[in-house]
């Protein structure tokens, strides 16, 4: 576990300033600092949480706010199903586990392959979890004086570590296809599809690329 | 109860679930070796979609905008074998830089 924390440490300051975004956006979308929090703290899953509070500060309502989240948050039921083997005690500790899921928690602990390694999920899991909690508190409460991320370069500060976790994961060919297949999936998808969907429809490269191994 | 603790629930309620599916359901099962090679590429099938996402989408439009020298800068940085949170500095730098003069 301490291995997960050493390994998602890099990413504190990161996870930290994206929360604290995320409790100025939820802020002006008229969240309360507590509501804000919360879900930071139950969800903990940024894009998602983005979508919601973005869709309700457009006056969009409680049910196209929850379908844009849900549709963001969907991919973490592959996500789950690739790791799910190496999960153990009873359902209640596999449930609560589970929540410490993230995209960078999960590709950090080695994805789906059989490298991966549970307690390095959850220390990585915790790690982030904290930042993101305690950076939407900070967000929430100080409000425009924690200035925009965007100005910053934040956002593709995310794009970049994308690319590492991605290329943690190209060992073979195999893993090359189906990263290639789903970018491509998502390319194509992204005009055309919901956000999220793409990210969905991506899963099907990992078949592509099984079927031709 | 006001419509945005309602979807703080909602969605967090959801999210509990969609998470938890994989772990609940597929614990400590003996996984067959064919099934174990499909499910060790869903991360670079999902993580790839992800880069394409972070870097390029604006909603439902494509955009090379500031984020792609992040992502720009980052692939060279992990070329050059750089560790996780410099990739992460050169990413936020380089968007910064190239947001600067966009």
């Amino acid at each position: 576990m301490r291995s997960g924390a050493r390994i998602a440490a890099p990413l504190f300051p990161a996870a930290a300033a994206l929360g604290a975004s995320f409790g100025v956006l939820a802020r002006t979308a008229h969240l309360g600092a507590l509501a804000a929090v919360v879900m930071s703290a139950t969800t903990f899953a940024g894009s998602a949480q983005v979508a919601a509070v973005s869709v309700l500060g457009a006056g969009g309502g409680v049910a196209a706010a929850v379908v844009a989240a849900l549709l963001l948050n969907a991919r973490y039921a592959p996500i789950g199903i690739s790791i799910g083997r190496a999960f153990r005690g009873g359902p209640l500790r596999r449930f609560a586990e589970a929540q410490l899921v993230v995209d960078e928690s999960w590709a950090l602990a080695g994805g789906g392959t059989p490298r991966f390694d549970r307690r390095r999920l959850l220390g990585a899991g915790m790690t982030l979890w904290v930042g993101w909690v305690g950076g939407t508190a900070l967000g929430a409460l100080l409000g425009h004086a924690a200035g925009n991320p965007a100005s910053f370069g934040l956002d593709g500060a995310f794009a970049a570590l994308f690319v590492a976790l991605v290329a943690g994961q190209l060992r073979g060919r195999s893993p090359v296809t189906a990263a290639l297949i789903g970018a491509s999936i998502a390319a194509v998808l992204i005009p055309v599809t919901a956000p999220g969907v793409p990210i969905i429809a991506a899963t099907a490269a990992a078949f592509v690329g099984w079927s031709r191994a | 109860m006001s419509s945005a603790w309602a979807a703080v629930l909602l969605v967090g309620a959801g999210t509990f679930v969609l998470k938890a599916v994989g772990p609940v359901a597929v614990a400590g099962r003996r996984v067959p070796a064919r099934a174990d090679r499909l499910l060790a590429l869903l991360a670079p099938a999902i993580l790839a979609a992800l880069v394409v996402d972070e870097t390029f989408a604006t909603g439902r439009s494509l955009v090379v905008d500031a984020r792609s020298a992040g992502a720009a800068a980052g692939v060279l940085a992990v070329l050059s074998r750089a560790p996780l949170w410099l990739v992460v500095v050169v990413g936020a730098v380089a968007t910064a830089i190239a947001r600067l003069f966009s």
